[in-house]
């Protein structure tokens, strides 16, 4: 399947999550902290800590350890915090 | 059992519960150079205190007893905090309240409900439908009317009651955690009691306050002094940090309905605020459930669809938890604060609700002053112990 990843075309496979398509592509780092925008990426792994979170077609906060890719996704790192893009979500 | 170590003796106030009425009574004793010692079955700020939302609300409260506490309690705040050297520690924010009505008899209900407040003194600013808006940027274009209170504020109360127990041990109090308090024992000759009976020794005291929350009807009974205290549950829950959304304590009116009723079935009543973190808490429920800290999703779904009618822009907001208090719940819904005649040393300061944390400046300085026989700064008759509205308490 392919999808978008901060505007390049990437393959993925299904089944994966977007923390594992990214570490594929050797990309640790997809967040920045809302104060200091220090880089955060995996930290626990297991959906606890949020601290992988992106932002997917248009909804920020997205922990990445958790959401699986599928086919279309639009994934971008995310800097500090942000509402969703409410017309982009309802597509 | 031996005696435990530490400033007990025939001048000690024990104050059983480190919640933050404990804290603010063990405060307003100590600055009164009393001897305190805190106890908590738990931990500090461990039950109600760090479930709730820090709400310190003028707006919520019809003119009556409770809204001359809260009054009092709302002044005494800033200067309590610099008093223990803790502004700028505990996220105070003087960031104002907004009670809004999306109906017509809402609108007219709470209009009538400021205008008793106004006559009193409170501060409460009428806002048209077309300014709310500039108040609050994403709120419902369906307010149509809406009371502005310049008065409420919010404060972080674990960070609160952590400063104020930090000034009581300054000032040569302690504070322990991990220890139940049992019982009493009297002192035939003298009247009063003389110890307090724990499950790790006595320790000898002049007198007992009852600041254990949801569970201080529990405690008092083992004083010989009971009170209803019942335990009333409230949900609240946590969005992800968000860029600032929400500018004020933005409330539904039909919250004042909810606080104010005693039905046991469930009832909720929408209450959005943004925190110093970044997170939004939304509010919330109440419901007596007994001391389960179960969570029931159902009641979880409501609150969250009632949020997103006030604000729109929530609605795809991912939610981080949901947690779930236990609120001190008194039948005629006033706190009580003093001593209980009917056991001399035994005192009470619980059945707050949820506005402990608005109240318990107001609370320890009354129950200090009522201590040492100083003129109280608020007329104490209302929260005595043997009022009429409690009914059984002779």
């Amino acid at each position: 399947m392919n999808v978008i990843v901060d505007g390049s075309p990437v393959t993925a496979r299904s089944g994966q999550t977007v923390a594992a398509v990214l570490h594929e592509l050797g990309q640790t780092s997809w967040r920045t902290t809302r104060r200091s925008g220090r880089p955060r990426g995996i930290f626990c792994g297991i959906g606890v800590c949020f601290d992988c979170l992106i932002v997917v077609n248009g909804l920020p906060d997205v922990r990445a350890c958790q959401r699986l890719v599928a086919d279309g996704d639009v994934i971008a790192t995310q800097y500090g915090v942000r509402l969703p893009d409410e017309a982009e979500v309802a597509r | 059992m031996a005696a435990m170590s530490g400033p007990s003796g025939s001048e000690t106030v024990v104050v059983v519960g480190a919640g933050i009425i404990g804290a603010a009574c063990a405060e307003a004793l100590s600055a009164r150079d009393i001897p305190v010692i805190v106890l908590d079955r738990g931990g500090i700020a461990s039950g109600t205190t760090s479930r709730c939302e820090g709400n310190v609300l003028v707006s919520d409260k019809p003119a009556g007893p409770e809204l001359d506490l809260i009054r009092a309690s709302r002044a005494e705040w800033p200067d309590l905090l610099a008093r223990i050297g803790a502004s700028d520690d505990v996220e105070w924010e003087d960031k104002g309240g907004l009670v809004v009505a999306t109906d017509e008899d809402t609108a007219a209900a709470l209009a009538q409900f400021a205008a008793a407040q106004r006559a009193v003194g409170v501060s409460a600013q009428p806002v048209d439908a077309h300014d709310v808006r500039g108040l609050e940027p994403h709120i419902t274009p369906d307010v149509c009317h809406a009371v502005y209170y310049p008065q409420d504020a919010q404060v972080q109360p674990v960070l609160a009651t952590t400063a104020l127990l930090r000034a009581v041990r300054q000032r040569g109090g302690s504070v322990r955690s991990g220890v139940t308090v049992l019982g009493v024992h009297h002192d035939r000759h003298a009247g009063g009691i003389r110890a307090v009976v724990t499950d790790q020794g006595e320790i000898g005291c002049a007198a007992i306050v009852n600041a254990a929350g949801p569970w201080a009807g529990q405690l008092s009974d083992r004083l010989g002094a009971p009170v209803p205290v019942q335990p009333r549950q409230g949900l609240i829950l946590v969005t992800a940090p968000l860029p600032p959304t929400v500018r004020h304590k933005v409330y539904d009116a039909d919250y004042v309905g909810a606080v104010l009723s005693g039905d046991a079935a469930l009832q909720t009543s929408t209450v959005v605020e943004s925190t110093a973190a970044g997170p939004i808490l939304i509010g919330s429920s109440r419901q007596r459930v007994g001391f389960s800290d179960r969570i029931d999703p159902a009641i979880l779904f409501e609150i969250a669809r009632k949020a997103i009618r006030l604000f729109p822009a929530l609605r795809s907001v991912p939610l981080m938890r949901a947690y779930g208090g236990l609120r001190p719940y008194l039948p005629d819904h006033l706190p009580v604060i003093g001593p209980d005649l009917r056991v001399p040393g035994v005192w009470h300061a619980t059945g707050h609700e949820g506005a402990g944390i608005g109240l318990a400046p107001a609370t320890g300085r009354l129950v200090a002053e009522l201590f040492t026989g100083a003129p109280p700064h608020l007329d104490p008759a209302p929260f005595r112990v043997d009022r009429p509205s409690l009914g059984r308490v002779a």
